[in-house]
């Protein structure tokens, strides 16, 4: 066929030229400021950038929304303006208001969808292209894990916002990967006590649970918290994430000779599960001739604030509330109302507490190499964050503090008077031994990107 | 040796494809889209559209479940990385040897319908694959935590010629690692590769044959033809595209999420065809790489970004502006693109080579094609 000589002579010399352009293009992309650099993004002018990766759509948007406006508040005081929050009440001293090492701070921001995919999609975006060195957010431990299992991949530190699941700092622990909120087992710890004080010691409990890492341990610990009790767990049901109608899962519960509904459910999830479950009259019924009770037990004011009046009277456990009393939660709160005019939520507080922790870090290991931060914040004290004094593991990267037992507030005065604390449980009874979740942090090597 | 030759016009396309995809990183730097992750997916997504234009715009078959093969090609990668070894090219392999055989199944029996019953049915099909990959599989899949990779996955292949490494591997062709910018031109061979074989298909007898099946099914089988094969090949080819696309996400970055497998990543990839043009072969690559760029790059725009570009226009109005187009931008992307592919599907039914076909005629002949007339689609 005469086409053949044509093609390969044709295909030779634009595959050649395609060649030539690739090989001449690709080594200049390769080497591209890659000589000062020993590690990923490392900062060069006089800016520091930062990734703010949250859901901004999906069943978490409102803790996305939340966090970002934590961030841009994170942003503003660490580069010196505003009333400087939390920086005066943190016990390591170091945040001048200057930025971090001198370099001012700048974000930019992705919405991770409430998805693994997206979230890393958008993670990759920040590191690869716009140059963060730090990624923070997400509202859902599905991303977390993901996230930061490819923070570990690229040597770039992931400082995790929201996310209760125990495999974060447990199985799936890495070693650039920190997490400042608490977990479900410490939930199941502080929550377990004032259960069975609230509903006695014997009680059947139905869990309907969110069908994922964050849902399953917290199915796990909130079994062993309440078995622990005298109380009988049924065979639990899980649920997707962002099912939006609960009522398929819902109907069984009433017949199954359960007298609690345990909602592993969290965001809309949880708004929409609680106030259906409200709207079947579950509260009002009567089982094992037992009253019914609704137990939430991961909460926030954003969650009790879209269920309304079903939420009165439900116990649940918080990291944080802007309720509490002492003079750095006042602060943070008065600051973040004065800019955005509500209240922070738990979501808040921790993406704002962690970007804190990571500049501190920075300050103190007087470099933005990771290896070095890394172990400025593993093992770090401190204290004057809202959560009394706090220690960030150095064997799981997870921190220990107070967590709050929380109570939907039946006369709320105020339209963001939604949760009330009722009990505190300590940091040492909070405390496990890091060996039961078992995992492996991996190597703190750098990584030239 | 006729298995690699093309007729001179799609010799001259295939050059012209591969020189855009290999200079990607060249021509993106404008639009702040040369970064490896995003030019991954563009390699990545243009094989999936590709490969869907096969079933949709041959055969005219509508598939809203393509999704499926694409999350199943992922898994078979993921456990072809954990169980075996790092090397891409056995993940590949396996991912398209299963999806295919994936594809043959629901194909068999969802091409015994055709138009809109056959759509429901591989809609059907797709979304009982994703919740059984959400919850029933979960030991398989690990539901919405997503598969990973792990420091204990057993790796045969790789540990019994070498020992572990401190960190979690990645993905590798023959000892070359598969990260960044060696990962885009990784991808875009095997794009180059898959659409070469895209064009045989357009151009072969059977291709002839399933256009016979778009446009008049009766009559082929009137003529003799038992027109249930071809389409379920097209079908089952069409398939292993998108297990071979699924596999290359998770050689690009080692994770494979139930959400791969949702109806609304099903329905990405038929707007992706729609909006660059159903049944030619240049056009759902246009349409992947817009999606995928306004889903990337439009969804990180905030209202800081819009205040700097509209910094020219005075303060009152400026305001105004951004007020109005940060509601497009950042979680407001989707909104744009859906009223990008409103115009399109309005004002360009064949999509966007409708569009470049249009002003290639203005230019050519000076004869501008009537407005709204719908033209045969050229067999390209």
């Amino acid at each position: 066929m005469t086409n053949s000589g044509n093609f390969s002579r044709r295909g030779v010399l634009k595959g050649g030229l395609a060649g030539i352009l690739a090989t001449g293009v690709s080594p200049l992309i390769f080497t591209r400021g890659a000589y000062a650099q020993e590690f990923c993004n490392a900062p060069t002018g006089d800016t520091v950038t930062i990734g703010f990766n949250m859901p901004l759509t999906g069943a978490y948007a409102d803790e996305g929304a939340d966090e970002q406006r934590a961030y841009e508040l994170a942003v503003e005081h660490l580069n010196g303006g505003g009333d400087g929050g939390l920086i005066p009440f943190f016990s390591s001293k170091t945040l001048k208001g200057t930025g971090i090492l001198g370099k001012k701070v700048v974000g930019v921001t992705g919405d991770d969808q409430t998805k693994a995919d997206a979230a890393r999609d958008s993670a990759r975006r920040m590191i690869e292209r716009d140059g963060a060195v730090m990624i923070t957010g997400g509202s859902s431990s599905s991303v977390a894990i993901a996230v930061q299992g490819l923070c570990q991949e690229k040597g770039v530190i992931f400082m995790a916002a929201l996310t209760h699941s125990n495999d974060t700092t447990g199985k799936d622990k890495k070693r650039y990967g920190f997490r400042h909120f608490f977990n479900a087992y410490q939930s199941g710890i502080a929550l377990g006590p004032v259960l069975g004080e609230a509903y006695g010691k014997e009680r059947v409990a139905y869990h309907l649970t969110a069908d994922y890492t964050w849902g399953w341990t917290q199915e796990e610990s909130m079994k062993n918290a309440t078995e622990a009790l005298g109380w009988k767990t049924l065979e639990p049901v899980r649920t997707p994430v962002g099912a939006g109608d609960f009522s398929q899962y819902l109907t069984p519960v009433l017949n199954s000779g359960a007298d609690v509904l345990i909602l592993n459910h969290y965001g809309f999830d949880m708004v929409n599960s609680l106030t259906q479950a409200v709207q079947f009259g579950m509260k009002d019924k009567q089982a094992n001739g037992k009253q019914f009770e609704i137990v939430v037990p991961l909460v926030s004011d954003l969650m009790a604030k879209g269920a309304g009046a079903a939420m009165k009277g439900i116990y649940g456990t918080s990291n944080w509330d802007w309720q509490l009393p002492d003079d750095a939660s006042k602060a943070f709160t008065k600051s973040f109302g004065a800019k955005f005019g509500q209240p922070p939520s738990q979501a808040a507080h921790t993406s704002y507490v962690q970007a804190l922790l990571y500049a501190d870090a920075c300050e103190r290991a007087g470099t933005f190499y990771p290896p070095e931060v890394i172990k400025a914040l593993e093992g770090f004290e401190f204290d004057g964050m809202g959560n009394g004094p706090t220690s960030y593991r150095a064997e799981d990267h997870q921190c220990f503090k107070e967590v709050y037992v929380v109570k939907g507030k039946e006369t709320p005065s105020n339209p963001f008077d939604l949760l009330e604390v009722v009990a505190t449980a300590s940091k040492e009874s909070v405390t496990y031994d890091p060996a039961i979740f078992g995992g492996e942090l991996g190597p703190d090597t750098a990584v030239a990107c | 040796m006729a298995l690699f030759q093309l007729s001179r016009r799609d010799a001259l396309i295939f050059a012209l494809f591969a020189l855009v995809v290999i200079t990607m990183p060249v021509w993106t730097a404008p639009f702040g889209a040369n970064y490896p992750g995003l030019m991954q997916k563009f390699a990545i997504y243009a094989i999936f559209a590709i490969g869907f234009n096969i079933l949709f715009g041959l055969t005219g078959y509508l598939s809203f479940g393509h999704a499926a093969f694409l999350g199943v090609g992922s898994y078979t990668a993921v456990w072809s990385f954990k169980l075996l070894t790092m090397d891409a090219l056995p993940a590949l392999l396996l991912a398209v040897l299963i999806s295919g055989l994936f594809a043959l199944v629901i194909g068999f029996l969802s091409l015994r319908r055709s138009g809109i019953y056959f759509s429901i049915l591989t809609l059907a099909f797709a979304q009982m694959s994703y919740n059984l990959a959400y919850s029933v599989l979960t030991p398989i899949t690990n539901g919405e935590t997503s598969l990973q990779l792990t420091l204990q996955d057993p790796r045969l292949i790789d540990l019994a010629f070498t020992t572990r490494g401190a960190g979690l591997p990645t993905a590798s062709l023959f000892g070359v690692t598969l990260s960044g910018l060696s990962g885009f031109y990784f991808c875009a061979v095997v794009l180059l590769i898959a659409f070469f074989f895209a064009q045989k298909v357009f151009a072969s007898p059977f291709g002839m044959m399933l256009r016979g099946i778009k446009s008049n099914q009766m009559r082929m089988s009137y003529t003799g033809f038992n027109t249930r094969p071809y389409a379920l090949t097209a079908f089952v080819i069409s398939g292993m595209y998108a297990g071979l696309a699924g596999a290359l996400l998770a050689v690009t970055d080692p994770l494979a999420g139930a959400e791969r497998m949702q109806w609304t990543a099903s329905g990405e990839v038929v707007l992706m065809t729609i909006l660059g043009g159903v049944g030619t072969l240049i056009g759902p690559v246009i349409g992947a790489w817009l999606i995928k760029y306004f889903e990337n790059i439009f969804s990180s725009f905030n209202e800081g970004i819009l205040s700097r570009f509209f910094d020219f226009i005075p303060a009152p109005l400026h305001d105004t502006i951004v007020a109005i187009s940060s509601k497009f931008v950042g979680e407001g992307w989707q909104l744009t693109l859906g009223l990008l592919f409103v115009l399109v599907v309005v004002f360009l039914p064949g999509g966007i080579m409708e569009g470049v076909r249009r002003i290639g005629a203005l230019f050519r002949r000076g004869t501008p094609p009537k407005a709204g007339a719908i033209r045969v689609q050229p067999a390209e």
